[in-house]
């Protein structure tokens, strides 16, 4: 679908869902219309926007090296992308450490491209007149695993290790509402306001979240990773900040992704 | 900074993948290692500072149980350390305005480092409840309160409850999902007293 009839499409769609906000409806009525509105967004995704810079910036020479991402090693071999992403994250031995799709992206600009680390790891998330090159790339990688069953290992100890601490984080309390992951994630069936919320703690829960991950959020215009999608549950936890690529922020991508395995991964998808 | 204490360190070199580790790690001790690490990988952010990952009493037991039944002497003990520390109203008034309440039962803002720390803090306990009928837009994280006043009893016994319960939801029920929103200092006296009334006030639209 061209892009302008998307648009229109996604117009249409908003303007149902804000019908369907008043009290005139009966919740089951909202629920039902809200429905309507997440299948109408699936006409079209502005993702492909994101993947096609994406492709552009992997095939060409970045940064002070000059250098594309043709040796970036995803975990299959040198600048190998299809299927990488339901790999991952991984222990990798030349950085000695378990890397997800953004910490491995961030690694190969520092060691191949010449950009420092805080460069490359500037612009995690992309915003009003800010574009992030990290979710380009993400949304390209991404899509060459549509259809690809996730199979994520648990061989190397400090894969074992990142689940295990994972797991962990997943329940830990803390801050102002005493909050963890599993406070909205380990349940079925249950929502915040009318937003449904994944139960993370089952393997049915687990794929179907993850595989949908990264997403073009419709209400802010961008395509979101999982790294954003983390950062963002711990702002609304009333944690500090989750720092991009940080040790915790691998470690709970390792658990619900090893949780997710055996799923045809689906992304990017579009959420409202 | 990053600490890459490797917990399956014995498990690293020859002969791991065959007899496996002997010595690995404890629960207690991923635990811990869970806690340090998610120390190492937050910032502080505006009003939600770093103290936000050090875990009380009540935060590190729910923590440590949190995949395991509860053991019943545990429970008691996280209500009873809860319920001490329960403030009460010096003049013994319960119950506030109502039409302020359902505002602090709308307000999703309050402590997240995207927020102003001038306020407004809300409750937002439309995020998980159902409470006044004309809102449709509400969560099932907890129990629907409508007409909770009316189930209840228009008297003292009830508005005590209520009052206790948004103060510290641990007092009743050990390792709740709800915040303990007087003990935690989210929410004000007189803010819980506006939702008290949202609760028990026969006008209050929930008991209608």
């Amino acid at each position: 679908m061209p892009v302008m009839t998307r648009r229109a499409a996604i117009a249409a769609a908003i303007a149902i869902i804000g019908a369907a906000a008043t009290v005139t409806f009966a919740q089951s009525s909202a629920v039902d219309e809200i429905a309507k509105y997440r299948a109408a967004l699936q006409d079209g995704n502005p993702a492909e926007l994101w993947e096609a810079r994406g492709e552009d910036m992997w095939k060409s020479p970045r940064g002070p090296k000059n250098a594309s991402f043709a040796s970036c090693d995803l975990g299959l071999g040198p600048g190998v992308v299809k299927g990488a992403y339901a790999q991952l994250p991984k222990y990798f031995a030349d950085a000695d450490r378990v890397m997800d799709l953004e910490t491995r992206l961030v690694h190969c600009m520092v060691t191949q491209q010449g950009f420092t680390q805080a460069d490359a790891a500037k612009t995690p998330f992309g915003g009003p007149g800010v574009k992030s090159d990290i979710e380009a790339l993400v949304a390209y990688v991404t899509a060459q695993s549509r259809g690809v069953k996730m199979n994520v290992a648990l061989d190397h100890p400090k894969e074992k290790e990142a689940f295990a601490l994972g797991e962990k984080m997943f329940v830990f309390r803390g801050g102002t509402h005493d909050f963890s992951c599993a406070t909205c994630h380990a349940e079925d069936g249950k929502r915040i306001r009318l937003q449904d919320l994944p139960n993370l703690m089952t393997v049915a829960g687990a794929q179907r979240a993850y595989t949908t991950w990264p997403a073009y959020r419709v209400s802010q215009g961008e395509l979101r990773t999982f790294q954003w999608r983390l950062f963002d549950c711990f702002r609304q936890q009333r944690f500090p900040e989750l720092i991009f690529t940080s040790d915790a922020s691998i470690a709970l991508t390792m658990y619900l992704a090893r949780n997710a395995n055996g799923a045809a991964f689906d992304a990017p998808a579009i959420k409202r | 900074m990053r600490r890459n204490v490797l917990l399956w360190g014995c498990a690293v070199g020859v002969a791991a993948a065959v007899v496996g580790c002997a010595t690995a790690p404890t629960d207690v001790e991923i635990s811990r290692h869970a806690a340090a690490v998610l120390k190492d990988s937050f910032k502080a952010n505006g009003q939600a500072g770093l103290d936000r990952l050090d875990q009380d009493e009540t935060q590190r037991l729910c923590t440590q149980y949190a995949n395991k039944p509860l053991p019943k002497d545990v429970a008691g003990m996280i209500e009873q350390l809860n319920l001490a520390s329960i403030k009460w109203p010096a003049d013994g008034k319960w119950q506030g305005d109502w039409k302020n309440g359902e505002r602090i039962a709308q307000e999703g803002r309050g402590k997240q480092f995207s927020d102003d720390p001038r306020g407004p803090v809300g409750g937002n306990c439309y995020a998980c409840h159902q409470l006044a009928p004309q809102e449709v837009s509400y969560g099932t994280i907890g129990p629907s309160l409508y007409r909770f006043g009316k189930l209840r009893g228009d008297n003292d016994e009830t508005r005590k409850y209520a009052y206790g319960k948004i103060w510290n939801a641990d007092a009743y029920s050990a390792c709740s999902n709800m915040p303990r929103f007087g003990h935690s200092q989210i929410l004000s006296e007189q803010q819980i007293r506006d939702l008290v009334a949202l609760l028990t006030d026969p006008a209050s639209p929930v008991n209608q």
